[in-house]
């Protein structure tokens, strides 16, 4: 049995509280958001042998939907500082291909994960390019979806956050408009959450590297290819 | 031969208004421009010492529904605001001279009041084919308009057409009916809706004469003091929308109920205006008090904004029928689709990788065993390898 070894894997810390912090908060909020979001554009029959001065079902909703949004973009906002002052792997230029080497690794990505091309490739240990490419643009769709939001918020609300959107509304020919693209951005909220899912479950079977628990112990696994030595 | 404008009180008491009468219509007037009831003093003062403001009402590409809405104002004393203490020197609906005669009396009008003229206009500029979609005397309505504003003390668009070009700029918009704000370079106040409402018309006129300014303006140039709110915040079936009842279809028992019209398309949640406060036909109704949802009729473009009796518009460019819901569920199924076929080829082209790497994590397993089981001899092993 010379030839059989034992694998010794690294433990890697990959994702710090603070981002696992941000993570399942915004899952959160997503979440109460799509489902209230929803119920406000498309309310249910749900009647009640109550007077209806007994009811406020669809106003809760509507609350639910603004706090949580509120939740949602202070929880963005902290997300963009930790992307300053983050470990590495939390660091905005993890978002944005800068350099040479993560543009191959998008190449590398294409190939091996998304066209089964390749078979494998080296992983490293944050987000890949393509992910963290994905996820760029997913923040700037929060931002839209926070700023229409607001922009229709402002008319009911004397608050200093909505007031600084309520230039949205003329800009995109009024409320009707904005309430309509923020509708439309939701189910980019909903697919995205397909995809990543999906590709939480792929990259965790394929890699081993321990993807899913990652966000929440924050530590990933990776062979130690120098075991060789022991 | 001086051109002199007596003022609001001298001309009503050559029309045999009495003083009580005249007090009358100042506190209608403070109503009316939304002041509070310490402002009667000024009201007062204002119409006794000023001219009576001379005005010149322009209309261009629209239906008259604006005029038709003014002269029905509620309130007789308010309504005589126009046809007794107003000037009105030129309007074509109304003025009794036509032709040169009517040309003549607008230009007059203009050129002894210069810069002290209060300018209504009524109605799109087609800008096409060198507007010669509206033409009166003459002249473009552009070229009007531009004369008319050179001298305006102020200039009040009036209604949709006016303020956001109504239906006539919809859609394939072919004379290209152009809202006056973007045509003249003075401020303008935009009074949208298909017609305004009278007394939000009589308000703002108020205001005009008595403060010689414009009132506080949003970002859209609407006077804030009537659309600030959207017709779904002060309307009186909001109750309904908070308990979240909703008539389904025009016959049901919510609609009897006068349960929330939201989901029949109700344009209330998204339309700015002063409906639901004011109303209509001297505060008798308002169209969601009729039972029918607001259409959303002093919003920029409403014409375009999608079917009336749907909550949620029609998506452009997907066809009539296609919302945003369904393009969205489209494209998440599509998503799922996709998911499902790479999670296919996932589960053929990297089997073999898994495989192997079971395999070897299965090895290594065995041979943590063996190491348990023969400690030393295993460290012997490693020895002899290095």
């Amino acid at each position: 049995m010379a030839t059989a070894r034992i694998a010794t894997y690294q433990k890697m810390y990959v994702w710090e509280l603070p981002v696992r912090i941000f993570h399942w908060l915004n899952v959160l909020a997503i979440l109460v958001l799509i489902a209230t979001g929803y119920l406000i554009g498309a309310p249910q029959k749900i009647f009640d042998a109550a007077e209806p001065s007994q009811q406020y079902w669809f106003g809760i909703v509507r609350f639910s939907h603004f706090a949580a949004a509120y939740v949602f973009f202070f929880n963005y906002l902290f997300r963009l500082y930790w992307g300053f002052v983050g470990n590495k792997f939390a660091h905005w230029s993890q978002f944005i291909p800068v350099t040479k080497q993560r543009l191959k690794e998008f190449y590398e990505v294409v190939v091996v994960d998304i066209l089964h091309i390749r078979n494998e490739r080296e992983v490293g240990e944050g987000h890949n390019t393509l992910a963290g490419l994905s996820y760029f643009a997913a923040f700037l769709i929060f931002l839209f979806q926070a700023g229409t939001g607001f922009a229709l918020y402002s008319s009911m609300s004397d608050s200093f956050i909505p007031s600084l959107f309520a230039w949205v509304v003329p800009l995109m020919g009024g409320d009707a408009w904005v309430r309509q693209w923020h509708h439309i951005a939701m189910w980019f909220f909903i697919v995205f959450t397909i995809v990543h899912v999906y590709l939480v479950i792929y990259h965790d079977w394929v890699e081993g590297a321990g993807e899913t628990s990652s966000m929440i112990s924050g530590w990933k696994f990776r062979k130690d290819e120098s075991d060789d030595a022991e | 031969m001086d051109y002199e404008v007596p003022s609001i009180w001298r001309t009503m008491q050559a029309k045999g208004y009495s003083r009580r009468e005249f007090l009358f219509f100042c506190g209608v007037a403070v109503a009316a421009a939304g002041l509070r009831a310490n402002g009667l003093a000024q009201v007062v003062e204002a119409f006794e010492s000023k001219p009576r403001p001379p005005v010149v009402w322009l209309h261009f590409q629209e239906c008259t529904c604006c005029s038709e809405s003014f002269i029905r104002s509620s309130h007789p004393i308010v309504a005589d605001i126009i046809f007794d203490t107003l000037s009105l020197d030129y309007t074509e609906t109304l003025q009794a001279a036509s032709g040169f005669q009517a040309e003549k009396t607008r230009d007059e009008t203009m050129k002894n009041n210069q810069g002290k003229y209060i300018l209504l206009v009524e109605g799109s500029i087609p800008m096409a084919g060198d507007g010669a979609y509206c033409m009166i005397g003459g002249k473009s309505s552009e070229q009007i308009l531009k004369e008319a504003a050179e001298g305006a003390a102020a200039i009040i668009a009036w209604g949709s057409c006016a303020s956001n070009g109504c239906i006539q700029a919809a859609k394939p918009n072919p004379t290209n009916a152009t809202p006056i704000h973007k045509i003249v370079n003075k401020p303008v106040i935009n009074v949208p809706g298909c017609p305004p409402i009278a007394e939000v018309m009589t308000g703002i006129v108020t205001h005009v004469l008595l403060f010689d300014k414009i009132p506080e303006l949003d970002s859209q140039g609407r006077p804030k003091e009537f659309y600030s709110r959207r017709v779904h915040d002060t309307c009186y079936r909001r109750p309904f929308y908070d308990a979240g009842l909703f008539v389904e279809s025009w016959d049901d028992d919510a609609a009897r109920q006068g349960y929330c019209l939201y989901k029949m398309g109700c344009r209330g949640p998204t339309t700015y205006n002063a409906c639901s406060v004011t109303k209509w036909n001297a505060n008798l109704s308002y169209p969601i008090q009729s039972g029918h949802g607001c259409i959303g009729c002093s919003e920029s473009g409403f014409w375009d904004n999608g079917p009336f009796y749907q909550h949620l518009g029609a998506f452009p460019g997907f066809g009539i029928e296609s919302t945003a819901d369904t393009i969205g569920a489209t494209a998440a199924a599509v998503t799922a689709g996709g998911v499902a076929v790479h999670a296919a080829a996932s589960a053929i082209r990297k089997r073999k990788l898994v495989n192997i790497q079971r395999a070897e994590a299965e090895k290594s397993e065995a041979a943590r065993e063996q190491k348990e089981a023969a400690p030393e001899q295993t460290e012997n092993d490693g020895g002899e390898e290095q």
